[in-house]
């Protein structure tokens, strides 16, 4: 193993040493809550495939001007080196003095793919063109990203959340290639972002413990029929049954009806109930339960241990119990 | 992978693709050049209409074909003229497999390749505005090509590429002045380098002259240190023949290839002169009569018909020096096998011509008397110096002397040489330049395809071979005076002789000097030039110019980043108040206090005294004059000299 470690070292000697110096740079890298700007020295740089093809035509262009003694094949010749050299700087100076900003990092539940956004932004009075994005030393995206003069643009970055918890964005590489693709310019940055990452829902099937517990304030509100109780301003994470559409036409805006049961019965969701021995289930099933139920419309309440969410149906108490499940401390 | 060429990048693609093949079509066989087009106007029909491209067995039957064809065409697929017809083929070809934006950059850099061949077949003047119009144009092409999602408009793009290949200018003109040239050729070169130009050829039969003298292409560029030869003296020494068969003069298989150079002796007058030869793919350096064998140009010798030659044939223009003298003593010795190769005729040709040498002979005539006699009919009878010579008969001689008598300079000079042979005098035929045409606006000559000329040369006792122009005694004005003065256009004179004197003819005086100075400074910079022209500067070694090279080059390019950097840098705030400010940020950074993004000026400075109490008095000042001026757009130099103060109170105590 060490042997082909060798060979391989032997034979591309350069990749070795980028690696090498990758690390060294990598570790330097610190942690910051932004905005990062970008200085010169935090530009690296090295000729992309074509680059090396660009520069290798410019050496057979120089021998067969030289063997034919040729001054117009010299001038193209050396015309063609000068502006690989001048395409260097302007890659360099398509990332020079941007800054990076933390941007929002929406939750999301374990399995699903965390977007964090970076802003973007160009100070300068000149935009700049294909920024690719990463994470280091991973593939990039397509440089797909343009910041005009002095303005701002947003990229995401997505990562894998496997597991529930705050997810911390890691590294990051902006790069360009920009303007002709012969050099790849990129800067590693670590901004302070994180993504609150909610336990995965379990499969449906499994019904609510009703009344299950002390608190069930079951019976204070009619069963069975529902009674319309108005309608109210649609907020996110409003299921889309309990949308008013005859009314979409005149308000033009979403209302969403609203019941009285729906306020007056509660449910409560307790960790000690739950008959599922694993853990990690345990809070899987009761991130269930609150998805239905706020689905549902219903005002629920969580008990874990070391914490009680009153019962409420609204967009934040969800939000409230999705963290509180997600950063359980369980041994 | 979604890096799918868009249309427009095509588009643009096709149109450059046209630009730099333009001057290549026009060379290439009609049929390669129709099919180019028609693959071109496929590839952008199929762009716009979505047809699918070709299957892989089609592509490779049309490389297959594109490669037949061309053998077909040209006999090989190598060589400059076979190569660039693949290359071109092969590019269009490289369209059909076109989809994504990394083939823009092999086709790219096929057409980096192209511009350079346009430069094997000419490089005028007007092909450096080329060479920067379709470098910006193809660099454009690869900006657009690296910019996905939406295209950049056309505008940007173009003016960033015009923009940075302005900025490579002044770095390409570094490394052409100062990299080091080396002697070329590396490796051999095609049959066929260089470009298709007319020049003397290897034999001369009545007509080959007469029609090179209608062109009026510069032959050479001559200058003179001191004084330029007299008239009757200015003979450029071509090719030599002495084989004549029925109308054909050729040279003979050992002058060609002979190595051994004949016995020169040189007269006391030298004459100094640098000479630019265009390229005429032949090995003849037309050196003036007759150059010092004790100085010749590098890598040529002189042959043995006393021609100066070089090794291999020329193909690039190239500047020489010279040191001839008018007067010489060429061959004094003639052993009995030259004499019968130069008195050769072949029996029972031109009987006539035979009959009057041997008639002069028998009344008893020596050599010069016999050479006198025939310059005096030249002279005397009624022979006529023109440019349209009516058509010869079988016996080409016989029918000039006696028929026609209307001649150019290479029916005198053959039927010349042949009497003298039939009268035993040894005799051959030199091809070259005679006269010059002084540039009225410089020092310099030119010497135009239309100057070519034929004269003899008479081998004699004690004197070695004489040169004999009976062109000079039919038609002295042709010596004297050149062409134009000579004959009319009625005579066949080429019209661009006529309008002497004119506004063209001003104007072409004028251009031919920026031509002289164009090609004698950057076409001919070659190792000599480089040489000469550095040493000026003290850097005649390749070292010094490599060191020059790398210190001019990095200055210029550390200027050209600094300048990409100021563009990439946020503007400067030419705002008073601010800057102050920034310098007081400074000099309480230095103290351990900064100032957060999040934190405006007031809670900066609350966060500061809470901390820094001693600071209190001259930090208030500060603040609260910073916030009048930024704020309330209070202009007062007043308050920004206190802030000035203030900063340079705040001392920690």
């Amino acid at each position: 193993m060490r042997a082909w470690q060798l060979i391989k070292n032997i034979l591309h000697p350069l990749n070795w040493v980028q690696q090498r110096i990758d690390r060294w740079v990598m570790r330097r890298i610190q942690k910051q809550p932004g905005p990062i700007a970008v200085p010169r020295n935090r530009i690296y740089i090295v000729p992309t495939r074509f680059g090396w093809g660009f520069g290798a035509i410019c050496v057979v262009m120089l021998l067969g001007a030289m063997n034919y003694s040729n001054s117009m094949a010299f001038a193209l010749s050396f015309l063609l080196f000068s502006l690989g050299l001048i395409c260097m700087h302007h890659t360099h100076a398509n990332l020079l003095h941007l800054q990076f900003r933390a941007g929002k990092a929406k939750p999301i539940f374990a399995g699903e793919v965390a977007h964090f956004e970076v802003m973007v932004e160009n100070l300068a009075a000149r935009p700049r063109y294909a920024l690719a994005s990463g994470w280091a030393q991973r593939q990039e995206s397509l440089p797909d990203c343009h910041v005009a003069a002095q303005s701002t643009s947003t990229i995401k970055l997505a990562v894998n959340a496997p597991r529930r918890g705050w997810l911390e964005a890691g590294i990051f590489s902006i790069s360009t290639e920009f303007p002709l693709g012969l050099f790849h310019a990129w800067t590693w940055a670590h901004l302070d972002i994180r993504c609150l990452v909610f336990p995965a829902p379990a499969r449906g099937g499994l019904p609510p413990p009703q009344s299950a517990g002390s608190g069930g304030t079951q019976g204070a509100g009619k069963q069975g029929q529902d009674e319309f109780a108005g309608l109210r301003d649609y907020q996110r994470g409003d299921s889309m049954k309990s949308i008013h559409w005859k009314s979409l036409p005149k308000t033009s805006k979403p209302m969403v009806k609203q019941f009285s049961e729906t306020v007056e019965e509660a449910l409560w969701l307790e960790w000690n109930h739950v008959n599922i021995k694993d853990p990690e289930m345990r809070l899987s099933q009761l991130t269930r339960w609150i998805l239905d139920a706020h689905a549902e419309g219903r005002a629920y309440g969580l008990r874990l241990p070391g914490t009680q969410l009153d019962p409420s149906c609204s967009e934040s108490h969800r939000f409230e119990c999705l963290k509180a499940l997600a950063l359980l401390q369980t041994q | 992978m979604s890096d799918y060429l868009p249309h427009r990048s095509l588009m643009i693609l096709l149109v450059v693709l046209l630009l730099v093949i333009s001057p290549h079509l026009l060379r290439l066989p009609l049929w390669e050049s129709a099919a180019v087009l028609a693959i071109m106007i496929w590839r952008a029909a199929a762009s716009v209409r979505q047809w699918s491209l070709p299957p892989r067995a089609l592509k490779l039957a049309l490389s297959m074909a594109a490669f037949a064809g061309v053998y077909a065409y040209f006999g090989r697929v190598s060589g400059q003229n076979a190569g660039v017809a693949l290359l071109v083929l092969m590019l269009a070809l490289k369209l059909t497999e076109m989809r994504s934006r990394r083939d823009v950059m092999v086709v790219v850099f096929i057409m980096y390749f192209l511009l350079l061949t346009h430069f094997l077949f000419s490089q005028e003047l007007w092909t450096v505005i080329y060479l920067l119009f379709s470098a910006i144009a193809i660099t454009t092409l690869l900006i657009d090509a690296h910019h996905p999602g939406t295209p950049l408009p056309l505008k940007t793009s173009s003016r960033q590429g015009a923009r940075m290949i302005v900025q490579a200018i002044p770095l390409m003109l570094l490394m052409f002045i100062l990299f080091p040239r080396i002697p070329g050729p590396i490796w051999g070169l095609p049959h066929d380098a260089g470009a298709a130009r007319s020049g003397l050829s290897d034999s001369m039969t009545p007509g080959d002259i007469s029609s090179l003298i209608q062109s009026n292409e510069v032959a050479f560029r001559v200058r003179f240190e001191g004084e330029p030869p007299a008239a009757g003296q200015q003979y450029w020494r071509g090719p030599v023949f002495s084989q004549f068969s029925f109308r054909t003069w050729s040279a003979s298989p050992e002058d060609y290839r002979g190595r051994i150079s004949p016995s020169i002796e040189i007269g006391d007058r030298k004459i100094r002169y640098e000479l630019t030869l265009e390229p005429m793919r032949s090995r003849w350096l037309f050196a003036l009569d007759m150059p010092d064998p004790s100085q010749l140009p590098r890598e040529s010798r002189i042959d043995p018909t006393g021609a100066l030659v070089l090794d291999k044939p020329l193909t690039q223009r190239r500047l020489i020096r010279g040191v001839s003298s008018p007067s010489y003593r060429l061959q004094n010795e003639m052993p009995r096998r030259e004499r019968l190769k130069y008195t050769q005729l072949q029996k029972q040709w031109n009987p006539e011509t035979v009959a009057l040498a041997r008639q002069w002979r028998e009344q008893g005539l020596n050599d010069e008397q016999i050479i006198e006699s025939a310059l005096r009919m030249f002279r005397n009878e009624n022979f006529v110096y023109t440019l349209n010579p009516p058509p010869l008969g079988r016996h080409s001689v016989d029918d000039f002397l006696f028929n026609t008598r209307k001649g150019f300079c290479e029916h005198y000079s053959s039927s010349f040489a042949v009497l003298m042979r039939a009268a035993g005098i040894p005799s051959r035929i030199v091809t070259g330049y005679q006269g010059m045409e002084a540039n009225p606006l410089s020092d310099y000559y030119v010497v135009r395809q239309s100057d070519a000329h034929a004269w003899s040369e008479i081998w004699l006792e004690n004197r070695g071979w004489v040169r004999i122009d009976p062109t000079a005694a039919v038609s002295p004005e042709r010596i004297e005076l050149g062409l134009r003065n000579a004959v009319t256009a009625a005579q066949g004179l080429p019209s661009f002789l006529l309008d002497y004197g004119s506004l063209r003819q001003q104007l072409e005086v004028r251009w031919d000097l920026i031509n002289a100075r164009w090609n004698e400074w950057v076409l001919g910079y070659g190792p000599e030039i480089q040489q000469r022209f550095l040493s000026q500067f003290g850097l005649a070694d390749m070292r010094n110019m490599l060191l020059a090279l790398t210190i001019s080059a990095s200055l210029v390019l550390a200027a050209i980043g600094m300048l990409a950097m100021r563009r990439a840098a946020p503007p400067k705030t030419r705002e008073k108040a601010m800057l102050i400010w920034q310098q007081a940020g400074k000099k309480l950074a230095s103290y351990g206090f900064k100032q957060r993004p999040d934190e405006g000026p007031r809670d900066f400075v609350d966060r500061v005294l809470a901390r820094e109490p001693a600071l209190e008095g001259p930090l208030r000042l500060l603040l609260k004059a910073y916030l009048q001026l930024r704020y309330e757009r209070v202009n007062n130099p007043a308050l920004e000299h206190a802030m000035r103060g203030a900063v340079k109170d705040l001392k920690r105590p």
